[in-house]
């Protein structure tokens, strides 16, 4: 269900780590929450992000979210097919669907997040 | 008469289903220390006699002297379809169009509304009402800091100082800084008025480039019967065009309800406020409206909002929209060669006094007399004149400033008879 | 349909002029649009046809009810409409007031203007109101203005606005257009605010607290006067949402449950069209702490007529003028209208009839909260979308088919599924038993044929339409 590459954070935030690129996307459970995702706010390219704090929006029908970067880094990338077709989120969260690309990672602060079984766990004590 | 049907059995009726006896116990969560004992409220009185009492109080209103005031707020001449379509109780009595379904005549009209202002201003995309002129030029001001990341506003002296004053209000204590003139260095933007306060016509596409180049936004205020004949912000290049829909068809009205028009260009779309109307479909392929970017609103985004504004000036905006229709293309241009030619006239008919304005203006100049402004608009009164605003009772001039306004209801005998009756007052 | 665009044809025209007077002057080329603006070339009898077309498409209050919570949609006696028609009140310049020479012109606008601000502070037991705030939201700004001023001139350091789960979203909105940080307080299971909670919220650094009161739950507050208190205690002042007026109008005052600053709603408690959105008015009232910084100019009475003033710690103009004045005519006139009793009589018969409904409801939907309610009560769906797949939405849509605007959905967001119903003192009880034999109707549907819940509305103009089509396209103008 959730992909077992993956790491996750307590906002359904998912990030995979592949040759010190670090790619960031919101869960399935999130972007069934959201509703069919209409816009994608998405940041700029070169932005540094402190771990925690507010990196992109995505806005539904009936809510806006925020992301919130599950690690420290530069964002190296920004998914621009969402521009277009913002749906991705929905259809492909975890492949099509993604949001960023980070990098100056600190590896070790993967080691704070969830690993899917633990993020599994997580979604059946705290989902609605 | 409280427009309360219910009857005394059925009163009862509803008591027994509820499980009470008496209405009183419904409220028995009140305390008792704050239990209303008394109120100097009077008796009601029947329809008959707030009719009555209605019309004593308007009675003490004089509305018939022939008027040249302006000020940002023009006795311009509605036509009676304006009144009549608008306040249809389909039109007065429905709620937000929150229900799609059921209020496509509501979400029609703002989708034709929000078209006409785009085409009255060649901006992109309007929103569907804000309260008035003064509110919507201060969320132009909070929508360029939110866009450009400064903090500093900049208000040139164009702008009119009572809308001037509501921007200083409304940023009270928050971190906003607000500049006189027109420097863009540094400001998430630049605020002009066209046609300025004083009446002057100008053209602020220079300003717009200079805006552009140091990162900072145009946002204009406009008078929108002027735009029958003048330049729109969009020719400008305004980012943000904003404007007191009042002279759209609706009434002085002492001041309210007045419309506050917003338009902007496609790439700010999302960081504006108020409610937007856009098209769509059915599952069956009926085209049909709903309101859209809800997301950025007060009832879902809650503190992270564009702005806390819930209710708009929807009913306005309908009147704005049928005043538009009414007049059409060749008409609204009418106006404004009506406007500007009388006024041009009667600036012609005033020797004695000084203008004041350093350019063309549209339907509004402001003069310099030979007596104190407030002496002389006494005097016009007793003749039968409401002869303009005197600039210093808005801090906006001298003792002997005179702001004129003329309007397509003016007629050449008015004019004439004003002239004579001003150089008297002013001269003699 | 068309739109009114379409039906636009070269030449046509509907409002003309006379022919000008004066000789034709135009400003010079150079200030002049390059173009005229594209705007309909329609008859009168187009737009007339138009806009009746449109006109049908529209559930308004004088067609249908709508029940809806927090809204107050009662209904909206024609006497307004009459009174607003005067000369006397629509053709008067609002700059008369500005200049004293037009002073004598103005004094029926100006006693108006003075008249409802007494009455108002009246009803809600305050020191003064101010007409200016033009919506509610307007007027929790301008409240939200005037703590800031107050707290300024003591010098207190303070950045927080306390507000409950339950709160209308423009109270957060309006705290954070103002600058203020906001604090969430969580309401009990009862639906109330707790004093516990209250006190484990409140510091030095709350400038503010925002309640409802009635709150959204329909609930009176029960600790308010306690609350107060403890507010006060840490120099933070007391905001009421006045939305909920209509449950206690008569009955008590929002000043005597300690609250330093309040708004009104012209177009809910007081009768007012709500005109598809608006115009609505906000006045603001506030007691002894709050009175110095009042929005201005204020109207003042002397010996010579009324005039203006501006009072020295005023937030300053928050309207261009006095606010949506022709609102606060028709406010004026209700209040008139009613007078003492009048005015009394709305609470009774607001709370009896949410009362009604909540007793022939409450067996077939699961009330949000198991105690006497006000003016609204709350239901959740919640359970019906489990069983049966039917969710608010669905309710709302269907009970457009049985001729009913839907109650409030989705607010309070403290409740899952909810539907708020506030049916307001203007509704008769037959029209309340044939909303609540609807809202059965529709439940029992819901368990033998919910596809019909679900494609509903079936007699409307349009079925249920693609808002993730209209979110992602953005066609907002033709």
């Amino acid at each position: 269900m959730n992909p077992d590459d993956l790491k996750y954070t307590k906002q359904h935030e998912w990030i995979g780590a592949e040759d010190g690129v670090y790619t960031v996307g919101i869960t399935a459970y999130a972007a069934e929450q959201l509703g069919d995702v209409t816009y994608v706010e998405l940041p700029d390219v070169g932005l540094e992000i402190a771990q925690g704090a507010e990196v992109a929006t995505i806005e539904s029908v009936k809510a806006a979210s925020e992301i919130y970067a599950p690690v420290s880094g530069r964002v190296g990338a920004v998914n621009t097919a969402l521009e277009d077709e913002p749906g991705l989120v929905n259809e492909s969260p975890y492949e099509k669907g993604w949001l960023l690309k980070l990098d100056n990672v600190d590896p070790s602060q993967m080691d704070s997040l969830m690993d899917a079984p633990g993020y599994g766990r997580f979604l059946e004590e705290h989902a609605e | 008469m409280s427009y309360v049907p219910t009857t005394a059995v059925e009163i009862d009726e509803m008591l027994a289903k509820i499980g009470v006896a008496s209405i009183d116990d419904l409220f028995a969560c009140i305390p008792d220390e704050i239990r209303l004992r008394s109120w100097d409220i009077p008796p009601g009185v029947s329809e008959m006699a707030v009719r009555k009492l209605m019309a004593e109080i308007a009675g003490k209103n004089d509305v018939s002297l022939v008027s040249f005031l302006g000020g940002g707020y023009y006795d311009h001449y509605i036509p009676a379809a304006v009144d009549q379509v608008s306040s249809r109780s389909e039109f007065l009595t429905p709620y937000t169009p929150y229900q799609a379904e059921c209020a496509q005549g509501t979400l029609q009209s703002i989708y034709e509304y929000q078209s006409a202002i785009c085409r009255l201003t060649e901006m992109d995309v309007a929103n569907a009402s804000l309260y008035d002129g003064g509110t919507a030029l201060f969320e132009a001001a909070t929508m360029s800091v939110r866009l450009t990341g400064r903090a500093r506003v900049v208000c040139h002296p164009s702008v009119n100082p009572v809308h001037r004053d509501m921007l200083k209000a409304h940023v009270g204590n928050a971190d906003i800084e607000i500049d006189y003139g027109d420097s863009p260095a540094q400001a998430a933007c630049v605020i002009v008025q066209n046609p300025g306060f004083l009446g002057t016509i100008r053209d602020f596409s220079d300003l717009a480039d200079r805006c552009h180049e140091e990162g900072a936004l145009l946002v204009e205020s406009f008078y929108p019967i002027s735009l029958g004949l003048l330049k729109s912000p969009g020719e400008m290049g305004a980012d943000i065009a904003v404007a007191d829909g009042q002279s759209l068809g609706l009434p002085l009205a002492f001041g309210g309800p007045y419309l506050g028009i917003m338009a902007v260009r496609k790439r700010h779309m999302r960081k504006m406020p108020g409610r937007i109307a856009a098209a769509t479909q059915d599952s069956r392929g009926n085209r049909g409206f709903v309101l859209t970017l809800q997301t950025r609103e007060q009832h879902i985004r809650r503190e992270k909002a564009a702005s806390n504004i819930c209710s708009n000036e929807a009913q306005c905006a309908l009147r704005a929209l049928v005043y538009l229709c009414m007049l059409g293309k060749e008409g609204l241009r009418d106006v404004a060669v009506h406007c500007h030619s009388k006024a041009e006239y009667l600036k012609s008919r005033l020797p004695f006094a000084e203008i004041l304005n350093d350019g063309p203006t549209f339907n509004e100049f402001a003069l310099r007399l030979p007596r104190n402004a407030s002496e002389v608009t006494e005097a016009m009164v007793a003749s039968g004149f409401c002869a303009g605003l005197p600039l210093a009772a808005v801090g906006a001039g001298g003792p002997d400033d005179l702001l004129v306004a003329v309007t397509e209801r003016r007629t050449k005998e008015e004019m004439d008879e004003f002239a004579r009756a001003l150089e008297d007052a002013a001269c003699n | 349909m068309q739109l009114i665009f379409d039906k636009s044809r070269p030449g046509r025209r509907a409002a003309s002029f006379d022919a000008l007077d004066v000789p034709e002057h135009m400003p010079p080329p150079e200030f002049c649009r390059s173009r005229p603006p594209q705007l309909p070339e329609v008859s009168e009898l187009d737009v007339v046809r138009h806009f009746s077309a449109l006109a049908h498409r529209n559930f308004c209050l004088d067609s249908h009810p709508f029940p809806l919570g927090s809204c107050t949609m009662k209904y909206n006696p024609k006497i307004g409409d009459a009174v607003t028609s005067h000369p006397g009140f629509t053709d008067i310049h609002p700059h008369l007031s500005s200049v004293s020479a037009y002073l004598p012109l103005c004094q029926g606008a100006l006693e108006l203007v003075y008249e409802t601000e007494r009455l108002l502070a009246e009803i809600g037991g305050l020191r003064q109101v101010a007409l200016q705030p033009m919506a509610g939201a307007h007027g929790e700004l301008t409240g939200i203005l005037m703590m800031a001023a107050y707290h300024s001139h003591k010098g207190n350091e303070k950045d927080t606005i306390v507000i409950p789960d339950s709160a209308h979203g423009t109270n957060c909105a309006s705290a954070a257009m103002a600058g203020y940080k906001t604090i969430e307080i969580p309401s009990g299971e009862d639906g109330s605010i707790h004093v516990d909670a209250f006190k484990s919220v409140l510091n030095d650094s709350v400038a503010g607290v925002m309640l409802t009161c009635p709150n959204t739950h329909g609930l009176f507050e029960p600790a308010v006067r306690e609350l107060a208190d403890l507010a006060h205690e840490v120099d933070a002042l007391m905001y009421c949402d006045g939305a909920n007026l209509n449950a206690i109008i008569g009955q008590c005052r929002l000043g005597d449950m300690g609250f330093d600053v309040v708004h009104f709603n012209l177009h809910k408690t007081f009768a007012t069209p709500h005109g598809m959105g608006g115009p609505g008015s906000g006045p603001v009232g506030v007691g002894e702490r709050l009175e110095p910084f009042l929005p201005g100019p204020r109207v003042v009475k002397g010996p010579e007529g009324y005039h203006l003033d501006m009072p020295e710690k005023s937030v300053g103009r928050i309207a261009a003028f006095f606010g949506n004045f022709l609102v606060a005519v028709r406010a004026y006139a209700y209040i008139r209208h009613l007078g003492d009793q009048g005015l009394r009589q709305i609470s009774r018969h607001a709370v009896l009839n949410a009362n009604y409904v909540y007793a022939r409801l409450k067996d077939v939907y699961e009330p949000a909260f198991a105690s006497q309610v006000m003016h609204e009560c709350v239901f959740t769906a919640a359970p019906l979308a489990e069983k049966h797949g039917v969710r608010a939405l669905d309710i709302a849509k269907a009970l457009m088919d049985y001729g009913f605007h839907a109650p409030t959905i989705y607010f309070p967001l403290t409740v899952k599924e909810s539907l708020m119903i506030e049916p307001t003192e203007t509704e008769s009880k037959e029209t309340l038993d044939a909303f609540c034999d609807a809202m059965i109707d529709i439940a029992a549907t819901a368990a033998t044929d919910p596809a019909i819940l679900h494609e509903a509305p079936a007699t409307m103009p349009v079925g249920r339409l693609d808002e993730v089509r209209a979110a992602r396209e953005l066609d907002c103008v033709c």
